[in-house]
């Protein structure tokens, strides 16, 4: 599945750190949420990279239980989008980013289509696994669409109602 | 009213420019109807019995003539020459074709109009009282808080994938007319000891197949919090809310799982990690917003609508005057309530010419304000009392003079069989019905406040559960009945109605509400409403009516 970083299309260095399989030494590695559970001080005395695949039915505040506290000790958050309709990654992502700062990668996978796009950086995804041919150019065109956006996120983009302010009441007359 | 600044209008046109693409994708067949769905409901447009039907939102049912005006050309130009006006304030076009939906949004557009957000998992077009910003009983005009809230829910990043639909109305006055109690969440302005404007936020109310009372989660937000508040609560349900079962999806079945005490104590988790954010209201960005509804220029007059109707020349003046003109806070003004329940009219309909001339006379006699009210009906909400008698003969004329406002023939009714891919059974024909059996004005009013509503399926488009008398139209082996309640309303002490007998046929249904209406006029106290008999003496009188008419 072609992957995205920033809208740019990546090789992806991760490896899946699934149940039953010994974690190699080195090298990046995502594990289920479970197995950061049952092998915490091993995963973390590694040394190298860390990521973590969160259900979607996972707390985040289970998570960042697990970690005393500190998110930045994963390198990647992966969000589940089982199905197009299922929303819930997008508070998750909200939440780690806004609520408890996290500054790793946050990847979008499972169901994603372009119609996502937007709303899934909106609120702090920067990488996404989609399946299309140019998917580079899927992306501009999609988080292009619409440039302006009313409410503020951890994005960084000045909504709408902020923007207004800055405007001075005359302008704001010829506005209206 | 609300006027688009450059802001505003980038984004809808830009949403027209979006929605053109997944149309022509779809029609092109890159988009398959499963992938397609979920982007059309994004924007109003059902896939129905016969045809597309496209939902247009009315924010909080307020309407500028020109705007109707478009209303009245997209019906002539793209439908079939009329359009259904809804419980929630918008309008509905019934025989809509796929590749018209984007040209009809850029029409929609150059007028500062959209169909974001009137259907799909999102939060849906913000409702309010109908007669906000004239109502005397008013804290504040309800319409500040609802375009706040349109601004803030547009395309929002977080919760365009709810477990569910989000339903959220405002009232600023005293009397519920937003029906406030049966939304996902309820907003009553009110103020505080000190002073200040905030609100009562009630939450998991709802209606359709499991019908609930909202509760009161926070007696009072101060009003610079509202969006974080709101934001708080709807994170909680977006992550905790049903996913597995439809039917168990909304708000109101989370909040009863957990109690209301539990989900409480999780908005209010969430609320501190979110409260001291960006989403805080500074007060002149309200201010700005006021400013939109800063009450127009009045005449200076004097009167009151109980003048008008001594000074009618007419009887028929007269008797529309009691029925459908309310009181306005300016004096010598009133708020004129136009029918759109003629005997025989489907409820809610209005011909692409009616819709002309409403603008017109709204541009002659009410400042230019249109509203559309929970009941389907109109609103005229600024007419000097001298104008009634010109207003009057003006829509009588085109079969709008109808004097039955809050009476037994100003039904709601959702479009039922005759359109609805969900329905059970036929509502229109059997409110057509009770329309000519009740078509007596004089009667109408000796009968009083009486309301019936009628939904053709359990999902409760035209909220029968809080109906006077409510109607469900069932379906048992493939024959078209209809379950009775009574006793429900949406108002300020909203109840859910209890039900009373076997489901009938419609003719029977029919007979059974004259039964009833005959039953309250020989019990009832003098000055009693039906729905205070009812409460009084419970359904077993009427059960008797039931068992008279079997």
């Amino acid at each position: 599945m072609p992957l995205l970083e920033d809208g740019r299309s990546v090789a992806d260095p991760w490896i899946a750190g699934t149940d039953g399989q010994p974690v190699p030494d080195t090298g990046p590695v995502l594990v289920p949420l479970e197995r950061l559970r049952a092998e915490n001080a091993a995963l973390t005395a590694r040394g190298a990279p860390l990521g973590v695949a969160l259900p979607n039915d996972a707390e985040v505040s289970d998570l960042i239980a697990l970690l005393d506290g500190d998110v930045n000790r994963l390198d990647l958050i992966t969000l589940t989008l089982p199905a197009f309709k299922d929303g819930r990654a997008y508070s998750q992502a909200r939440q780690l980013r806004e609520t408890h700062g996290y500054r790793g990668r946050l990847r979008a996978v499972g169901e994603v289509l372009r119609d996502q796009l937007a709303f899934l950086a909106r609120c702090g995804v920067d990488a996404v696994e989609i399946d299309h041919p140019d998917a580079e150019a899927l992306w501009r065109a999609a988080v292009g669409e619409i440039d302006a956006v009313y409410q503020p996120t951890g994005d960084g983009r000045t909504p709408i109602p902020a923007l207004r302010r800055h405007i001075s009441p005359a302008r704001r007359e010829d506005a209206a | 009213m609300y006027q688009y600044d450059t802001h505003d209008q980038a984004l809808v046109d830009q949403r027209v420019a979006q929605f053109r693409d997944q149309v022509d994708r779809r029609l092109a067949g890159e988009l398959t109807e499963d992938q397609f769905k979920p982007l059309r409901l994004m924007n109003g447009l059902y896939l129905q019995l016969h045809a597309y039907m496209l939902r247009v939102a009315i924010p909080y049912g307020t309407l500028s003539a020109p705007q109707m005006r478009v209303l009245a050309h997209i019906a002539r130009r793209y439908d079939r020459g009329y359009g259904h006006f809804t419980t929630r304030q918008n309008i509905q076009y019934n025989w809509i074709r796929l590749a018209d939906a984007p040209d009809i949004l850029a029409d929609l557009a150059t007028v500062g109009m959209h169909a974001i957000q009137t259907s799909g998992n999102c939060i849906r077009n913000v409702t309010a009282d109908p007669w906000a910003g004239v109502a005397a009983d008013e804290v504040e005009d309800p319409r500040i808080t609802a375009e706040i809230l349109r601004q803030w829910s547009t395309l929002h990043p977080e919760f365009s994938f709810l477990p569910r639909k989000f339903k959220i109305a405002v009232t600023g006055a005293a009397s519920d007319r937003a029906a406030i109690k049966v939304h996902d969440i309820g907003l009553r302005l009110h103020r505080a000891e000190d002073g200040a404007i905030g609100y009562e936020v009630l939450v998991g109310g709802g209606l359709g197949r499991t019908p609930v009372i909202g509760k009161t989660i926070r007696a009072f937000v101060p009003r610079q919090d509202l969006l974080s508040y709101l934001e708080a609560i709807l994170r909680v349900y977006n992550l905790h809310g049903r996913r597995d079962n439809i039917y168990k999806a909304r708000i109101k079945i989370l909040v009863d799982a957990l109690g209301i005490d539990v989900f409480r104590q999780q908005v209010e988790a969430e609320w501190a990690t979110v409260r001291e954010g960006a989403l805080a209201l500074p007060d002149d960005v309200v201010a700005a917003i006021a400013a939109h509804f800063a009450p127009p220029a009045h005449e200076a007059g004097a009167g009151s609508v109980a003048d008008a109707i001594e000074a009618a020349p007419d009887p028929a003046l007269a008797r529309w005057i009691r029925a459908n003109v309310a009181p306005h806070k300016v004096p010598g003004y009133g708020i004129v309530n136009v029918s759109l329940k003629a005997t025989d009219q489907p409820p809610g309909d209005a011909t692409a010419s009616q819709m002309d001339l409403l603008a017109d006379l709204a541009d002659r006699f009410s400042l230019g304000e249109i509203r559309v009210t929970r009941e389907q009906n109109l609103v005229l909400p600024h007419v000097r009392l001298a104008d009634l008698p010109a207003l009057w003969a003006a829509l009588d004329a085109a079969g709008l003079g109808t004097p039955n406002i809050g009476l037994i023939s100003d039904i709601i009714a959702c479009p039922g069989l005759d359109y609805c891919a969900l329905a059970n059974a036929r509502s229109i024909p059997l409110a057509q019905a009770l329309t000519r059996r009740f078509a007596d004005m004089d009667r109408a009013q000796e009968v009083g406040e009486l309301h019936v509503n009628i939904s053709g399926c359990i999902n409760a488009c035209a909220h029968h559960h809080v109906g006077h008398i409510g109607i469900l139209g069932v379906d048992r082996r493939g024959e078209e009945l209809y379950q009775v309640t009574l006793g429900g309303r949406a108002d300020t002490d909203a109840t859910l109605g209890t039900v009373v007998g076997p489901a009938v046929s419609a003719e029977r249904a029919v007979d059974l509400i004259a039964g009833f209406v005959e039953t309250y006029l020989a019990i009832r106290h003098p000055g009693e409403r039906f729905i205070d008999t009812v409460a009084r003496v419970g359904t077993a009188p009427f059960k008797e009516t039931f068992h008279a008419a079997a």
